[in-house]
């Protein structure tokens, strides 16, 4: 595909596109922490992961607002009007990530004043990273407009909510075993669905990115379908 | 090649600003992809190849237009969308150097037929272009003109009674009905625009074939011709060729794409504009050539 006659439009693509990923990476970056603090009890990491999230605000808006002028002043159509749409939508899920990652943080602040929970630690570092693993290879999808790592993001995070449902059962067991634990062990509850609602996101985001490059809309629909539509085996 | 394979190289930063595309290498020769045929056409085009003096000016089209459906062609500048449209009531006879062959029917008569007569088939298959050319006659006149030509009333109030019901179709009646024996010419762009359609729709044509119609109109014009084509969708068949392609996909059901005189895709409208299938239909879309 050439560029386009008018050029500006082309910078206006091209910087929808940085903004996004500059805002994935701050994202990324903000679950690595909020992750790493809760792991290691460090209070100070915590906090700096809450400060971010004014900025990851403020990018969302400035998304929102570029796309919507790009709308206004351009009436972008197919591969184009696909990717104003799908970036307002990902700036979404992206903004949602950090939310998670801020509420993370949240309760890594709460075991660090109110101590360590019994268990759940291994939960956390081990759906930690492969959300963690998401994100980055979601982000990674969208700068290349690569469908197909896009569909390996959706089948990850059903092996994410796999790990949920057998994390549950274990923190389930630390409770009954220790019914004192039970406030610092709901930290870590709490802390896991946080987990595995950025794994959700990323998986919205693998869904806008299959729009985005291939024009179909596989919302609301298992991973096996979207192999189907992508004739993948 | 097809249009999937685009997105990746939009951001490329080897593809030089303004290169000419090499359309030997997109497919052009090959046949129209999406959907040009149905089974309730209200018109069928097949093997359409047209020729002013030795230059082909369009290549081997094939397609139908479906009863009651708004039909948008859209395409660069001397594409052959227009040479097209005036194929569908025969508008190309006009021109001397201009050589017609294929096959061209309305209810599955052959319209290019050496006994079919052209002015029934233009009562049957009217056109409005895009310069408003009302006759230089008062409104009553413009409209009352055809159906006075193909001889369909006999009485006057008949007469009065397709004027009144041609402008209420418009969208003109409630704007001109206190001066209707004032000069058509007097009224404005957008209102000349649809005193050219009620004249159109005077002599109750069955196909509707409008070449730019709103390039000359201002915005507020267009809007009343775009409401009107919708409504008039619910009697008549059209076919509008347009640069706008706002306009085609806010007007039309089906979308076809001309290019260097081929009918390259024709699509849902919906489908053309977010996912087209061929690629040059997305590169001229998206605004990638001209």
């Amino acid at each position: 595909m050439e560029r386009h006659i008018s050029q500006r439009f082309d910078s206006d693509l091209e910087a929808l596109k940085s903004q996004v990923l500059e805002m994935g990476g701050i994202v990324e970056q903000q679950i690595i922490d909020s992750v790493k603090a809760i792991e290691s009890v460090n209070r100070p990491l915590a906090e700096h992961v809450l400060e971010v999230e004014d900025d990851v605000d403020r990018r969302e808006v400035l998304l929102d607002e570029n796309c919507t002028m790009i709308l206004a002043c351009r009436q972008p159509a197919a591969s184009d009007l696909r990717m104003v749409l799908s970036v307002t939508k990902m700036t979404r899920d992206l903004e949602r990530m950090g939310d998670e990652a801020q509420k993370i943080a949240q309760m890594a602040i709460a075991l660090s004043d109110d101590g360590a929970a019994p268990g759940g630690y291994e939960e956390i570092r081990h759906m930690g990273a492969l959300v963690q693993k998401m994100v980055n290879s979601v982000l990674d999808a969208f700068a290349r407009f690569d469908a197909d790592k896009a569909l390996d993001v959706a089948r990850a995070d059903t092996q994410v909510d796999r790990e949920y449902k057998s994390a549950m059962r274990e923190i389930v067991t630390y409770m009954m075993e220790d019914p004192r634990s039970i406030g610092r062990v709901m930290n870590i509850l709490w802390a896991l669905r946080s987990i595995e609602r950025i794994g959700d996101h990323a998986r919205n985001i693998a869904e806008h990115i299959i729009y985005l490059v291939k024009g179909y809309d596989v919302r609301h629909t298992s991973v096996h379908e979207i192999e189907k539509r992508l004739n993948k085996p | 090649m097809n249009s999937k394979s685009g997105y990746n190289r939009l951001f490329d930063p080897m593809a030089e600003t303004g290169q000419a595309l090499d359309f030997s290498q997109h497919g052009l020769g090959q046949k129209t992809v999406g959907n040009p045929f149905s089974v309730k056409a209200k018109m069928s085009v097949r093997n359409l190849n047209v020729y002013y003096d030795d230059k082909q000016a369009i290549h081997d089209v094939s397609l139908d237009i479906n009863r009651n459906e708004v039909m948008a062609m859209i395409g660069p500048s001397g594409c052959g969308k227009s040479t097209f449209l005036r194929c569908l009531n025969r508008m190309n006879d006009t021109i001397e150097n201009c050589n017609v062959n294929g096959e061209v029917t309305l209810d599955e008569q052959d319209i290019y037929h050496k006994k079919q007569d052209v002015v029934p088939l233009r009562a049957r298959v009217g056109i409005v272009f895009q310069k408003p050319n009302p006759f230089p006659k008062s409104i009553y006149e413009n409209v009352a003109y055809g159906p006075k030509v193909h001889g369909l009333v006999s009485r006057r109030a008949q007469l009065d009674e397709i004027v009144e019901d041609s402008l209420r179709k418009a969208s003109l009646w409630d704007e001109v009905k206190d001066r209707l024996f004032s000069p058509g010419t007097g009224l404005s762009g957008g209102q000349q625009q649809r005193l050219c359609i009620a004249r159109t729709i005077a002599v109750s044509p069955e196909v509707i074939l409008m070449d730019e119609p709103c390039s000359a109109l201002d915005p507020i014009a267009t809007a009343r011709i775009e409401e009107l084509m919708a409504e008039l969708s619910q009697n008549f068949t059209i076919a509008i060729v347009t640069h706008s392609m706002q306009q085609a996909a806010r007007v039309s059901s089906r979308t076809a794409y001309f290019h260097m005189g081929r009918l390259i895709e024709v699509n849902d409208t919906r489908r053309v504009f977010t996912n087209p299938e061929h690629e040059l239909t997305e590169a001229y879309i998206t605004g990638r050539f001209g």
